[in-house]
């Protein structure tokens, strides 16, 4: 349990699981995290690791059938009209109801990875950041709406936005469309962003751009940032803790600066080595030995084993390790550390 | 967008020209023309023809001249006059035949269209929104077998299930006692009565494949991902629904009207010669049966018309639903 009045949103041993034709895939099989008011978490994590279904979750999004909550409580810290705080437990609302809905887009926005498909071809930027907006805000008149998705696109670094509001998707770049992905999530102020890779579809340039300009709006807005990417040299540049994910378990749970110095999973250190380095450029990159294994396999011990290079056999594949503290603010899933 | 439309009105010209000269080489293809087979007839009836007199009528009907004069002719009095010739067959004008069949012809293929859409639009929004439920698996069996039901057979039944329950012969366009008689509201009453099952035969015989067509459209446009945006904006989901993919969904729809209202139009030939409705289906056989040029040029030169028509319609509408299209070519 972590401190309850600069938590923000509490996710507790949070299981979902896809009920296919082919079988079950356990995308997230125990998960727990807080992202803490105005900082950024970083989630990172090869493919496959569960890292996007884990947001959905949070946002009430998940493809329901195909997926299933098993199990997990996912809560959410809110101030009570200035009195104090409230609790909503998300996890316990119809994803669908107007009480989840609420929360959707006012308190919790999402940024997506691909820019190119994420907004509708046929309204124009502006209709859809209006939308968002004069869903929320009470009594908010169309002109004020208009006028706010103005704002919010000059914000995010959109040139003459009184004009290219009323433009098209395909009439903006990717890089474009991804500011104005931004400017969408950040319309109604809310008190968490979700980024889930927003920057995989872009080229190297224009994600440093995306990656600073989300510093600047957190400076100015104040909002927490849920950072997901597989690239730790990004997630290292902008979060303040970071998770580890694997096969649907967190691996390793730190502060930034923790997990650069003092890696202590045999995976997060595999991860750390495969970073290109300024001066050690010509060095052969270390790559993670071996393939991750088929989505539909389920793990008696710890997923990592058939390519850890530290592996215990006889300990590490009969038995899931628990995740532990192993200096404050440091948690651990390896039977090493037990 | 006006430029748009003007760039196609302007293309459409010489579209038509072609069609008209291509449905003037359909019905000079077949070998022989009426009057030749007139004379025929005439004669292997018995009756004496001279020489003379078979060249009066030949010249009479004008099949001395070489057929693009005839060609010219016949463009010549649609142009100026909206004369579209003369119907051997029926011994009258083909504007008059037209103006019998074919407004009458539009008012059921337009019901039936409509019928049929209001039918397969709600039923494949419900299909597509809850697929592999069990009202969508009876939807889905539903449509198949209507897909591959005949219009005719589902006439022949309909008619026969009218006529054996209530007694009401649903055949023609009014009862016999109405032949006749002079326009009172009975027979309004009895023409309608009359008109009801063509419209629903008509209508509901597209209706399964516009089933298929809407639900596998609107299945495709609810996994994009755009709706997962909407939603993460917490849009309530019918909202979503009806604000992003139906929209999308409905476009193919509308595209297919350009070939739609033709086909409707002659399509159901055999439907309206089992209900002895006389639309345009009909009268084209029959026509082109007896070699009645004018009247088959002139019906297959409408229906290509249409077609052209019909496209455009769709075009601008795409052109107005879809701004990808829209801003293609215009620059920004
Ligand atoms: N809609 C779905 N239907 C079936 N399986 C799914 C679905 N969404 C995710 N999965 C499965 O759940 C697992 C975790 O997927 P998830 O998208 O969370 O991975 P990720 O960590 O986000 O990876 P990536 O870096 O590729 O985005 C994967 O094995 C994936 O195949
Ligand atoms: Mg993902």
């Amino acid at each position: 349990m972590s401190d309850r009045h600069d938590t923000l949103v509490e996710v507790e041993n949070l299981q979902v699981h896809f009920h296919l034709q082919e079988g079950i895939v356990r995308a997230v099989e125990d998960v727990s995290f807080a992202v803490k008011l105005g900082q950024t978490l970083g989630v990172i994590g090869e493919s496959g690791s569960g890292k996007s279904v884990s947001a959905q979750a949070i946002m009430g999004i998940l493809p329901m059938p195909p997926a299933q909550l098993k199990n997990g409580r996912i809560t959410m810290y809110l101030p009570n009209n200035g009195m104090g705080m409230r609790s909503v437990v998300l996890t316990d609302l119809p994803t669908r109801g107007g009480e989840f809905r609420a929360i959707r887009g006012k308190e919790i926005g999402m940024i997506f990875q691909e820019p190119m498909t994420s907004f509708s071809p046929v309204h124009t930027i502006g209709n859809q950041i209006m939308e968002s907006v004069l869903l929320h805000i009470p009594n908010i008149t169309k002109k004020e709406a208009r006028e706010r998705a103005v704002e919010i696109l000059g914000r995010v670094g959109i040139s003459r936005p009184e004009r290219r509001v009323d433009d098209y998707p395909h009439q903006f770049s990717g890089g474009m469309r991804q500011r104005a992905m931004i400017a969408m999530a950040l319309a109604c102020n809310p008190k968490l962003v979700i980024a889930d890779e927003p920057t995989t579809a872009l080229d190297v340039t224009i994600e440093a751009q995306i990656l600073e300009l989300l510093k600047d709006l957190q400076e100015e807005f104040g909002m927490a940032i849920m950072y997901i990417s597989h690239d730790l040299a990004v997630v290292g540049g902008v979060a303040d803790e970071i998770i580890v994910m694997y096969l649907g378990l967190v691996m390793e749970h730190a502060s930034a600066e923790q997990l650069f110095e003092n890696p202590r999973h045999p995976y997060t250190q595999a991860l750390l080595r495969s970073i290109p380095t300024i001066d050690g450029t010509l060095e052969r990159l270390a790559t993670i030995q071996g393939a991750m294994p088929s989505p539909f396999t389920e793990h008696m011990g710890c997923p990592f084993f058939t390519r850890c290079d530290q592996r215990v056999p006889g300990a590490c594949d009969v038995r899931r390790p628990p995740i532990v503290e192993v200096e404050p603010g440091h948690k651990v899933r390896c039977v090493l550390y037990e | 967008m006006i430029l748009y439309i003007v760039r196609r009105v302007i293309m459409l010209f010489p579209i038509l020209l072609l069609i008209s000269i291509v449905s003037f080489i359909v019905i000079e293809l077949p070998p022989g023309d009426w009057v030749s087979n007139y004379i025929t007839n005439l004669r292997n009836s018995g009756i004496e023809l001279q020489e003379e007199e078979a060249a009066r009528l030949t010249a009479m009907y004008g099949f001395d001249q070489p057929s693009y004069v005839r060609y010219a002719k016949w463009m010549q009095g649609i142009v100026t006059k909206g004369d579209f010739g003369w119907s051997f067959q029926w011994g009258k004008p083909v504007n008059d035949i037209l103006r019998e069949r074919l407004p009458f012809t539009i008012l059921i293929s337009f019901s039936a269209l409509i019928l049929s859409w209001l039918i397969a639009i709600p039923v494949g929004i419900y299909s597509a929104t809850h697929p592999y439920s069990i009202t969508d698996y009876i939807a889905t069996i539903l449509a198949f077998v209507w897909v591959a039901t005949p219009g005719f057979l589902l006439a022949f039944v309909a008619a026969w299930l009218v006529f054996h329950y209530t007694g009401f012969s649903p055949l023609g366009l009014n009862s016999t006692d109405f032949l006749d008689a002079p326009w009172n509201t009975a027979k309004l009453i009895d023409r309608i009565k009359h008109l009801i099952l063509p419209i629903v035969i008509i209508g509901l015989s597209g209706t399964g494949a516009t089933i298929r067509v809407m639900r596998a459209n609107l299945l495709d446009e609810l996994k994009k991902q755009y709706v997962t945006t909407a939603r993460s904006k917490g849009v309530p989901e019918l909202t979503i629904l009806f604000k992003y993919p139906v929209r999308i969904a409905f476009n193919p729809l509308f595209s297919t009207i350009g070939w739609l209202l033709p086909a409707i139009i002659s399509g159901e030939v055999i439907i309206s010669v089992v209900l002895s409705i006389p639309t345009m289906g009909p009268t084209l056989l029959r026509a082109t049966l007896a070699q009645d040029m004018y009247l088959v040029g002139s019906i297959v030169l409408i229906l290509s018309s249409l077609t052209v028509l019909g496209t455009l319609i769709s075009d601008i509408y795409l052109a107005w639903a879809d701004p990808r299209i829209r801003f293609e070519g215009t620059g920004k």
